[in-house]
């Protein structure tokens, strides 16, 4: 158990400490520093203000690390279609599980996917053990947690990775609760050490920082990773490793929830929730070339948007707008096609993750934004680019 | 109908950055307030009221200043509130909060549906709803987007939102859920009501006010995550310029989109 100690005397502006801390942990009334319960033990205070906090550390009561073994991945699929960032996960796993000479888990669970399961062979994992049930049709958190816990009992995993989807995250932590242990949302960067402990990285504050998290006396280790995150390995030639069938009592799977109907997404989307957004600029000459633009986004499966000239002209729909009589958009990747850049636009997109900017001007301001100027003619760029992109988008696989 | 919400207060303004030689945070304008994606929950808790009467109390854990997001929850019409302040519970990651909520919960009395946000602007894990339903033993559904009907105090039903499809789900009560921001559009602070609730109290719980009273499952101690470093990210200052013909252009950008994994090869 560690803590931070205050040396009152040490601090020759107490009422300033209070701002060196993102957490807003460390106050100052009556004349004395204290930390509150916001402190996170990022130990900031300590390293900028060493002599007047103190880390304080006790010994920690040891988990047996060696009676937990393997890594296992959560198959996260719909129906028993694979969603592809299990494929990541497992492609992460087998490069950590060969580091500390572990096997790599797969654990799937639903109704009717037996079958399915096979296409995990071609992916690197030793085992996958498969709960096939009708109780497991439709996604129920008791159940699911049950199966969970079943799997983690058996198998004991020293770490166990599931996918930032909508199941993933509310089944993670479900279960890591269940087992009092520790679960890192949403890691960007994992490493294993030969202990087995789990370096997770993450971003915090919505990207501004990052944390280096790890969960040193709790066994298993749980992180959720979003799609995308990790590169998923080649599909080889030759299955591997085993499949093993599970059963658990029905009597264990009962549920409170009822599961009244499941309904495909009707698709209204903003393009405030889009990953991907491609921009028709002014560049864009008439109303009939934005199906050019249209292909790029549905391509890269993302949304088209639009400055607002067009908008005024009646080609696109005001909710495309994007700037600041518009929408503010944070995608992980924007294409803007003749578009100026003008300011009004950009602070409505400038945070984006990756810009790309096409424009014949090389002084369009846009420039100064943008991560890959691509100087050219849209006319001639994006033919080309849709030549080399495969037809099927990612999102007609799911 | 009783019901709980969980509400948090976040700093007003997610706006750090850290110095990389020194290791120390720059920061403008540090107010703090209610976390939004928590007003929606609030919100939804004081529809159902409308609808169905009963109770509505807020909880909330924090240092002592975070009485303010209570206050303000009485301003937007809830009835009382709760404030798990106490030094023990200092360095508390997902697992020692959802534990320590779950044990204020268990103060506050039966309830029938207790409301999370979908998820806070500075932790921003959306585990926490998910962990309490477990300590507290009742099901949760995380990520509703609508409420559909509420039965006596009996059973709810919702839908929950999953990236492909849309579930149905009908709870039995006590159940927790999480909901997604624009569920409803919060209403604003009341004037009236912030005169009518200025000398309302806001009930303070520490560790000797809780049942469990093992001061290693809270803050630090209960908590089996561990910063070890904080420090900015890596900065993506790419300016590349690319020139060439429109065949040449295309070609490598599509490589370039295939490198940054937008399209699958
Ligand atoms: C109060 C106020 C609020 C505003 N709010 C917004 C807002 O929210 N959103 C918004 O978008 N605008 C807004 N505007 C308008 C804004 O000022 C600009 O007029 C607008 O953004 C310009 O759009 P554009 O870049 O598409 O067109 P232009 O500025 O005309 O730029 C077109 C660009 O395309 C390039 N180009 C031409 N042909 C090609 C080709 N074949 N290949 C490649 N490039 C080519 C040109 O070099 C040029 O740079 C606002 C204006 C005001 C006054
Ligand atoms: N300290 C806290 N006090 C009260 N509620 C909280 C606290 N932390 C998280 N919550 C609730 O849990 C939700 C998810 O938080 P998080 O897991 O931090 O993203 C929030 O929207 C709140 O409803």
């Amino acid at each position: 158990m560690a803590k931070i100690i205050i040396h009152q005397g040490k601090a020759e502006n107490p009422q300033k400490l209070p701002d060196i801390c993102p957490f807003n942990a460390i106050e100052y009334t009556e004349n004395t520093l204290s930390i509150n319960s916001a402190c996170k033990m990022c130990k900031i205070c300590v390293r900028k203000y060493p002599a007047v906090f103190e880390y304080l550390e006790e010994v920690q009561p040891q988990v047996d690390k060696s009676v937990w073994r393997g890594i296992a991945v959560y198959v996260d699929h719909v129906e028993g279609v694979i969603h592809p960032v299990t494929y990541e996960l497992l492609g992460k796993a087998r490069e950590m599980a060969n580091k500390i000479h572990h096997p790599v888990y797969c654990l799937m669970m639903g109704d009717a996917i037996s079958h399915k399961a096979e296409e995990l062979r071609y992916y690197g994992a030793d085992r996958i053990y498969v709960y096939d049930k009708t109780e497991l049709k439709d996604f129920r958190i008791e159940p699911y947690t049950t199966v969970f816990e079943d799997f983690i009992k058996k198998v004991q995993p020293c770490i166990v990775l599931v996918g930032g989807t909508t199941v993933g995250r509310s089944l993670a932590p479900r279960t890591a609760a269940r087992f009092r242990t520790g679960l890192t949302a949403d890691c960007t960067i994992l490493d294993v050490q030969e202990n087995t402990d789990l370096d997770q990285i993450r971003p915090a504050f919505g990207g501004n920082i990052m944390a280096h998290i790890h969960t040193p006396n709790h066994r298993p280790q749980f992180a959720t990773v979003r799609y995308k995150i990790f590169n998923a390995p080649q599909r080889s030639k030759i299955p591997s490793g085993e499949i093993v069938f599970e059963d658990i009592p029905a009597s264990r799977l009962k549920s409170r929830i009822r599961v009244l109907e499941v309904r495909k997404k009707e698709k209204v989307k903003s393009i405030e929730d889009a990953e991907v957004i491609v921009v028709a600029g002014r560049g864009v000459k008439k109303e009939a070339d934005l199906s050019m633009i249209r292909s790029l986004a549905d391509r890269l499966g993302g949304m088209m948007a639009s400055t607002r000239p067009l908008i005024e002209a009646g080609w696109t729909d005001p909710r495309l707008q994007i700037g600041l009589s518009g929408r503010t958009v944070k995608p992980k990747l924007i294409i803007t096609c003749g578009v100026s850049g003008s300011v009004q636009f950009v602070a409505g997109m400038n945070n984006s993750e990756t810009i790309i900017a096409i424009n014949t001007d090389p002084k369009a301001p846009i420039f100064d934004v943008a991560h890959y100027a691509i100087i050219g003619d849209i006319y001639k760029i994006i033919p080309a680019l849709l030549k080399n992109i495969p037809q099927k988008g990612i999102h007609d696989v799911l | 109908m009783n019901i709980i919400v969980c509400i948090k207060q976040v700093p007003g303004t997610s706006e750090v950055e850290i110095d990389e030689k020194t290791g120390v945070l720059k920061r403008s304008g540090v107010d703090s307030k209610m976390n939004p994606y928590d007003l929606y929950a609030l919100e939804t808790a004081l529809r159902i009221r409308e609808k169905e009467g009963g109770t509505v109390k807020v909880i909330s854990m924090g240092p002592p200043q975070a009485e303010q997001v209570i206050r303000e929850a009485y301003m937007m019409g809830a009835d009382d509130g709760v404030l798990l302040t106490d030094q023990k519970f200092a360095g508390a990651d997902v697992l020692a909060t959802a534990y320590t909520l779950s044990q204020g919960i268990k103060k506050m009395g039966d309830f029938h549906l207790l409301i999370c946000g979908k998820m806070t602007t500075d932790g921003d894990t959306a585990q926490v709803g998910p962990e309490v339903a477990e300590f507290l033993n009742i099901p949760h559904v995380s990520n509703v987007r609508k409420i559909l009907s509420v039965y006596d105090e009996e059973v709810i039903t919702v839908e929950m939102d999953m990236s492909e499809t849309v579930e149905i789900q009908e709870v039995l009560f006590p159940c927790l859920i999480t909901v997604e921001k624009d569920i409803y559009t919060p209403r604003l602070p009341s004037f009236k009501l912030k005169l009518r609730t200025m000398d309302k109290k806001v009930h303070r719980f520490g560790l000797k006010d809780l049942e469990d009273q093992n001061r290693y499952h809270y803050g630090l101690n209960g908590s089996p995550t561990q910063v070890l470093k904080v420090f900015p990210p890596p900065k993506k200052d790419v300016n590349e310029v690319w020139r060439g013909s429109g065949d040449e252009l295309g070609k490598r950008l599509a490589e370039k989109l295939k490198e940054l994994k937008f399209i699958q090869e």
